[in-house]
């Protein structure tokens, strides 16, 4: 039986502040004046107009020391060594492939920088430089780390752990980069029954859990095994309420997405991304946080 | 079309999901996402209606202008379509890029509503052979979230049915010129009886089922679509096969099916929307595009 559910548009609510620890932030939109003090640098995301610091970008001020600068809400990934990406190939060059991270210029992965079938060290030949296509095509997706960034804000990526590697079966969600918090890990393995890693770039891949976990992780050989049914219940209700905490603007780390998951087993998973009920689970989700944290 | 790059482990899950009906979003192979349809958006136009499909954002305006009937339909009007698609949607769109998937998504309207009976074209004659409303449908592509021709179908209808048709007197003066007056009234207007106006259901195929309401990650695996116009009543108006690969037979009536069966509820929910907003009348708090 089809089920259609057409509604009113009704006009978007404002979310309620909510500072747990940490004090006032400095929230600022293009335009708006920061300071009128001279003494302070100016950093990025604002401008000197007429002796008066003003933002270029809507975020949040920082200050350090005399420096002033303004990390803007919603943005491109800026890469910094040593986060966590999930990106899609582009494109398959003579020794490196390109990797999109929803960044201002594409990553890229070197040919020297990959793990080899097999966990295998040596000098990259000639031929592997011909199979290249062999191990990564277009279209795939890989999890990797952050080596180093270029000059020009390019960032060069890295496999050379058996965690790191192709991605096989699962779903993809993108999300904007500032809601994905930082952590010491980022994979991680949900007691509801799937993985999810959370890209430093706002690419969220949740994927069923491997049964067999001494099989190297980051070799290329994808299960195409079809996924249990049960399986595909969680990930895509995990899914759903990853899309829900994103539209309420609340932080992605594995206890908030925990947390969602729980709230919102009484509902069906397709109701999940009505407007009402996604209210509802992120305000559960939130009021557990904050019991949590005080 | 806009389009995704996927991996084939992706298209495998997705492929496989469908076959158990449930797809990503955990909806079965016949739901559509949540839509918001509102109507009235656009003051300057004599009709307008935006549709929100999940990602797929559609603005419809119509304008009602005077025109002369075709020579082969002497005392009737017209529909005349116009599909822009704008480079908010995709960067693809930008310049040119956009007007081939224009020209084919408006020739796909003007096949849907060809048939006789889905708009009542002789209310709109004014004088047989000299004077008839020409309505100008104006599609605009804000956002490509995928099923792009269902969310137009929808804010046709809509817009349709909002549409609002000044009423015109003709005078006829003793030398036997003819005169044309509008009413002074702003409120004194014709409605379109939308009853009979089709809406496209696109089913694509993807591996051995079919699913509804395609976002743009299971349009990539699909290799084949249907497309389909139903009316309220249940009636097929048009028909046509899209995509590179092939259907039998046996699915075609299959999807035909479930094409009706689904274009029927899709009227139902709609038309129920439509009554909803009217009859909150000046009371509705428009929400427009700043809500």
């Amino acid at each position: 039986m089809a089920a259609i559910s057409m509604r009113l548009p009704v006009a978007r609510k404002a979310v309620g502040l909510s500072t747990p620890r940490g004090g006032e932030k400095h929230l600022v939109a293009p335009g708006d004046t920061i300071t009128t003090d001279t003494g302070y640098m100016r950093g990025h995301g604002t401008y000197v107009e007429e002796e008066k610091l003003i933002a270029s970008v809507a975020g949040a001020v920082e200050r350090v020391n005399k420096l002033v600068c303004v990390r803007a809400l919603k943005t491109r990934y800026n890469g910094e060594v040593g986060d966590i990406v999930v990106g899609r190939i582009t494109e398959v060059q003579q020794k490196r492939w390109k990797v999109e991270t929803n960044s201002r210029l594409d990553s890229v992965l070197l040919l020297s920088s990959m793990n080899l079938p097999g966990g295998e060290l040596r000098r990259r030949s000639a031929e592997d430089e011909l199979a290249m296509r062999d191990y990564l095509q277009e279209g795939d997706l890989i999890s990797a780390e952050v080596q180093s960034v270029f000059s020009d804000g390019a960032v060069s990526l890295h496999t050379r752990s058996l965690k790191y590697g192709k991605l096989g079966q699962g779903v993809l969600v993108q999300v904007s980069p500032s809601l994905v918090k930082r952590q010491k890990t980022h994979f991680h393995d949900l007691p509801c029954g799937a993985s999810v890693i959370l890209g430093n770039n706002g690419f969220i891949w949740i994927y069923p859990t491997p049964e067999q976990k001494d099989e190297e992780a980051g070799g290329f050989t994808t299960n195409l095994e079809p996924v249990p049914l049960s399986d595909r219940e969680v990930i895509s209700r995990l899914r759903n309420c990853i899309v829900a905490l994103v539209t309420q603007q609340l932080m992605l780390f594995d206890t908030s997405i925990l947390y969602c998951y729980e709230a919102s087993l009484p509902h069906q998973i397709k109701d999940i991304l009505k407007p009402e009920v996604m209210e509802e689970i992120v305000l559960e989700t939130r009021q557990r946080l904050l019991d949590l944290e005080g | 079309m806009a389009s995704v790059v996927l991996s084939e482990a992706e298209k495998l899950y997705i492929v496989h999901g469908v076959q158990e009906d449930l797809r990503v979003d955990g909806r079965g192979c016949e739901d559509y996402r949540c839509a918001e349809v509102e109507t009235d958006v656009v003051s300057n136009t004599s009709g307008s209606a935006r549709v929100k499909l999940g990602h797929t954002d559609i603005l419809v305006g119509i304008k009602a202008e005077m025109g002369t009937p075709k020579l082969e339909k002497p005392d009737e009007g017209y529909l005349e379509f116009f599909v822009d698609c704008s480079a908010n949607a995709t960067p693809e769109f930008e310049g040119r890029g956009g007007e081939e998937l224009g020209t084919e998504l408006a020739s796909t309207l003007y096949r849907v509503f060809s048939s006789e009976n889905s708009v009542d074209l002789k209310s709109l004659c004014i004088n047989p052979r000299e004077h008839c409303w020409v309505l100008y449908v104006d599609v605009l592509l804000l956002e490509c979230g995928g099923n792009l021709l269902d969310a137009i179908s929808i804010a046709v209808k809509a817009a349709l049915f909002n549409t609002r048709i000044p009423k015109v007197r003709v005078l006829e003066d003793e030398e036997g010129s003819k005169e044309i007056e509008l009413s002074d009234d702003p409120y004194d207007c014709i409605r379109l009886n939308v009853d009979d106006v089709p809406c496209i259901v696109t089913l694509s195929k993807i591996g051995y089922r079919h699913v509804v309401d395609a976002t743009l990650q299971e349009e990539a695996c699909s290799l084949a679509s249907l497309l389909i116009s139903v009316t309220s009543k249940g009636a097929l108006t048009s028909m046509k096969k899209v995509g590179r690969g092939s259907l039998d037979p046996e699915s075609i009536f299959e999807m035909m099916e479930t094409g009706k069966r689904v274009g029927k509820s899709l009227h139902i929910a709609l038309q129920k929307i439509l009554d909803e907003e009217e009859s909150l009348g000046t009371s509705r708090q428009k929400v427009g595009f700043l809500g």
